[in-house]
């Protein structure tokens, strides 16, 4: 299935969750946020979220600025 | 030490250094850690962004202590009130604390305040139980009610973000400070370390700044010399200056002069 991940469409295996997603990217979800079509995903719902065809999600973290 | 006790508030936290600091536009993030270090910053701001998936996962927070600094997300970028809410909550989710930077820009030439949509925004952001510190125009009116919003600060800027022309209008800034009772912190605008001590000595609580610092020849030096400003303007603050007077007053006993 495909989402769109942070503007680009990427393909991720059937039945993957938030978290599989972020270990699939290296990402340690500590210092990011999520957001799955325009709500925030609550970090404590990682790992039973799962993701589906056509999905808008966002990852984010503090960069430098002012 | 007189500072010690001298200490700013906002939103319940108590803080020693009255200078915030923004973290963008350093060479490095070396470079960045260093200049926080020195400029004796609690506060410093951050912006919220795409992880970018393509390159290193080196982030700016790998070079930073989080347990000495109160991280200041803020919605640098946004043009409604509608993105600037969502990019709060983001960094809400991504750091934990409830304290925000709010800007929602009204023009990309001079990155004025869409005052408008700013006042939206506390309102939903506010209810929503975050810390809000709005960048707003040096406008009394506009503080006045940001405050009545419940807004944990006000942060007039002094001049145009990144354009270091230092404080254009400090009477529009000692208005806002008779008549608001919450911290008013100078945010934008400062070019130099007498701009910040000019703020201070008008009786702000506090100064941010970022490319004042982070664009200087020799970030690191002016970080500190940033640091001493405030702390001077401080003190003079509260010091109480001498009024202005158009002719001389001499200083030496005017008895006892030699004949």
């Amino acid at each position: 299935m495909k989402i769109l991940l942070n503007g680009d469409f990427v393909e991720t295996a059937e039945g993957a969750t938030i978290a599989s997603l972020l270990r699939q990217l290296d990402i340690s979800r500590e210092r990011v946020a999520v957001e799955l079509n325009a709500d925030i995903a609550p970090k404590a719902d990682y790992e039973k979220q799962l993701l589906c065809d056509g999905d808008k999600i966002e990852i984010v973290h503090f960069v430098g600025g002012g | 030490m007189t500072q010690n006790a001298d200490t700013l508030i906002i939103g319940g936290r108590e803080f020693t250094s009255r200078l915030m600091v923004g973290t963008g536009k350093y060479a490095s993030f070396e470079q960045t850690a260093r200049a926080l270090e020195i400029s004796g910053a609690q506060i410093i701001t951050v912006a919220v962004r795409r992880v970018n998936l393509d390159r290193s996962k080196e982030s700016l927070l790998d070079y930073i202590d989080l347990k000495k600094y109160t991280l200041l997300p803020n919605t640098a970028g946004c043009y409604t009130a509608e993105d600037a809410v969502r990019t709060c909550r983001l960094a809400r989710e991504a750091g934990m604390s409830d304290f925000v930077k709010l800007e929602v820009l009204g023009d990309e030439k001079t990155l004025f305040p869409d005052n408008e949509e700013l006042l939206k925004a506390a309102k939903i952001l506010i209810a929503d139980g975050f810390t809000v510190l709005p960048y707003c125009s040096d406008d009394v009116i506009v503080c006045k009610k940001l405050e009545d919003l419940g807004c944990a600060a006000v942060m007039p800027l002094g001049a145009p973000i990144g354009s270091g022309l230092g404080i254009r209008n400090p009477y529009n800034i000692r208005i806002i400070l008779e008549n608001v009772t919450v911290p008013v912190i100078v945010d934008a605008g400062v070019g130099s370390a007498s701009d910040a001590a000019i703020a201070m000595e008008l009786g702000c609580a506090g100064v941010l700044m970022n490319t004042a610092i982070a664009g200087a020849l020799d970030p690191i030096a002016m970080a500190e010399a940033m640091k001493l400003a405030v702390i001077a303007g401080r003190l003079s603050f509260k010091a109480g200056r001498i009024p202005r007077k158009l002719y001389a007053n001499a200083s030496s006993p005017l008895d006892g002069m030699i004949g």
